[in-house]
């Protein structure tokens, strides 16, 4: 059976690692540290770590105070809570003076489950991508998580992850790398690329393996970090498949599905298909039956091969 | 209008059953949080609100906000009761395709107002209520509860200052100061006391009881409707957990529904048959 690995169980103890090598590391939270997994480090370093109440905006705020005074804040809480409800407090006090703060959200997409649509994330991606100086990052398993956290502690600016608040497949080795800005490229498909992030890149590994048996060759990238874009791989996957599916966890407007088709139809534009959420609010419901209410199944990523390879098929080209 | 206390208690109690049959069944939601509030949303709905669930648009109804969202429970077993809907929802709590969302949602549920669960932005909502109301010359009177912990939430302030520069005294706020929220006590996480002095010094008429006291809630909500000129705001003493011995004032029911055994044992507590 896969290994099965929470994202956000791995951030507690990755924060405690950082922190016990780095004491300018300082940990915020917003009432729900136990569920985001800043708890842990809280007791480990509880002078490090800020509790500040049900106040995300308030607590964006601090981090930028934080960073400005030469410590690494990470900010954490619901992703929709930290990007929705305290979004220009992000833009105005973190991105544009381009402060060291790392905001890593837990709780993304719509596997929150039952909570519902206030609680669901599903427009964070696209918040997240479209402010100046910010890095959006989004690992596929718990070990990328990890890697992708420590990669965030090196480089100096804000960063956006978003964890989840399902356990994902381990797809990566414990110690595997993280370069930020540098998509994980398992294949290159003769008739398409699926481009993934977070939880859809097992299911579009998954697809990948099971469109073999209807003799189609399609390749599979980790688009891990959504900002900045690797543009190269986007392209190159383009250019030798011709063909383009993006799944993603998230609205398919302004998420992954929108950064491809923005670099796709300036430089290279073939037929792209976008899987995510049809700009809907998301229902409750436990995480499965949401994942095939809204179509983020290897199912619905099959079908968006077969239809753009199809839209291939009947496009005139010279 | 004199209240009936041993008869509005009964519901009360029933009320509390039917929260955690619908958890139970569910297997998750927010457990503590709507059980402190029962009393509050008993009162409200079987004493003090003029509404009419054959017409849930009625004009001229009393308009109720429950700020604090993951309370939902609470307030689906009263319009259950009410009549907005069929108690076989109960059933469907938190369900694919449910109008019995994780948090109180206006689009789907009739007999909810507007749309909360992201905490802090109840009392906003209801400010603008109560205007419209103002403004249209209706009778209606808006509730809204708040957790405590909510009002961590700056937003909750910025409604506070509007409500008393507006005078809405046709506004009547209930906090349900239950002492806790998720990662600990409001003490250990954020003070927000001192609690009374605070509202006071917003501009607001404000009322402390024990919010488990039905006849208490019942006086603080007739005094609140005659105090003209500003809102009020009752800051109702509560327990987390209220009703079932086990969960009373402990954090950790904040957010789990009961097991079975749990709740069988609930169900003894409260003499369910
Ligand atoms: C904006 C926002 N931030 C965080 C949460 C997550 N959350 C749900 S309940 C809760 C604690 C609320 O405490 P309190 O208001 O005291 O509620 P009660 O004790 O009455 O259950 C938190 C932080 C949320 N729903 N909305
Ligand atoms: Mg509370």
């Amino acid at each position: 059976m896969t290994k099965m690995l929470g994202t956000r169980d791995v951030y507690g103890d990755v924060l405690i690692e950082l922190g016990t090598g780095n004491k300018d590391i300082v940990v915020l939270d917003a009432d729900l540290a136990s569920s985001t997994r800043t708890a842990k480090f809280k007791k480990k370093f509880s002078d490090r770590f800020f509790n500040m109440g049900v106040s995300e905006q308030d607590m964006m705020g601090t981090a930028a105070g934080f960073a400005s005074a030469g410590k690494i804040p990470f900010a954490s809480t619901f992703a929709i809570f930290a990007t929705g409800r305290a979004w220009e407090q992000v833009r105005q006090s973190i991105c544009l003076p381009k402060m060291n703060v790392k905001i890593v959200a837990t709780h993304g997409g719509i596997t929150v489950g039952e909570d519902g649509a206030s609680h669901h994330s599903t427009e964070d991606i696209a918040l997240m991508r479209v402010l100046p100086n910010m890095t959006v990052i989004i690992p596929a398993d718990g070990y990328e998580a990890g890697a992708a956290i420590k990669a965030a502690v090196k480089y100096r600016g804000p960063v956006f992850i978003r964890l989840s608040r399902e356990k994902f497949p381990v797809l990566y080795p414990e110690n595997c790398e993280f370069e930020i800005g540098k998509a994980k490229v398992h294949s290159i498909g003769e008739d398409a690329t699926i481009i993934s992030c977070g939880l859809m890149v097992h299911m579009s590994l998954e697809a990948a393996e099971e469109l073999k048996k209807d003799g189609l060759n399609v390749g599979v990238i980790n688009m891990s970090t959504i900002k900045p874009l690797d543009t190269d791989a986007v392209l190159n996957a383009a250019r030798i498949s011709g063909a383009i599916v993006t799944a993603e966890e998230h609205s398919i407007i302004g998420g992954l599905g929108g950064a491809v088709a923005e670099v796709l139809s300036e430089n290279e534009p073939v037929p792209l298909k976008r899987v995510g959420i049809n700009d809907k609010f998301g229902m409750s419901g436990s995480t499965v039956d949401l994942l095939k209410h809204y179509g983020l199944t290897k199912e619905t990523v099959k079908e968006a091969v077969h239809h753009v390879i199809k839209m291939k098929g009947i496009r005139v080209r010279d | 209008m004199e209240a009936d206390v041993e008869k509005l208690k009964k519901i009360a109690r029933q009320i509390r059953i039917d929260i955690l049959t619908m958890l139970v069944e569910s297997g998750s939601g927010h457990t503590g949080g709507s059980l402190s509030a029962t009393d509050i949303l008993t009162v409200l709905y079987f004493y003090k609100m003029r509404y009419d669930p054959k017409n849930p648009k009625w004009e001229e109804r009393d308009k109720f906000v429950l700020s604090k969202g993951h309370g939902a429970p609470a307030l689906y077993a009263v319009l259950g009761r009410a009549g907005y809907f069929g108690l076989e929802h109960f059933h469907t709590l938190r369900k694919l395709g449910s109008i019995l969302r994780g948090h109180p949602n206006s689009a789907v549920t009739p007999g909810v107002e507007v749309c909360t669960g992201s905490l802090g932005q109840g009392l906003s909502q209801a400010n603008g209520l109560a205007l419209a109301a103002r403004l249209d010359n209706k009778p209606t009177r808006v509730y809204a509860v708040l957790g405590d912990g909510e009002t961590d939430e700056g937003q909750v302030w910025e409604a506070a200052m509007s409500s008393a520069h507006y005078r809405i005294d046709n506004l009547c706020a209930i906090l349900d100061n239950n002492g806790l929220q998720i990662d600990g006590t409001n003490k250990e996480v954020m003070n927000i006391e001192p609690v009374v002095e605070k509202w006071k010094s917003f501009g607001w008429h404000v009322i402390e009881i024990n919010g488990h006291d039905i006849k208490a809630i019942v006086d603080a909500l007739n005094e609140a409707e005659k105090i003209k000129g500003k809102p009020t705001m009752i800051i109702a003493h509560t327990v987390k957990g209220k009703g079932v011995s086990f969960m009373e004032n402990k954090v950790e029911y904040h957010g789990v529904a009961p097991t079975r055994d749990e709740y069988e044992r609930a169900m003894k507590e409260l003499g369910a048959n």
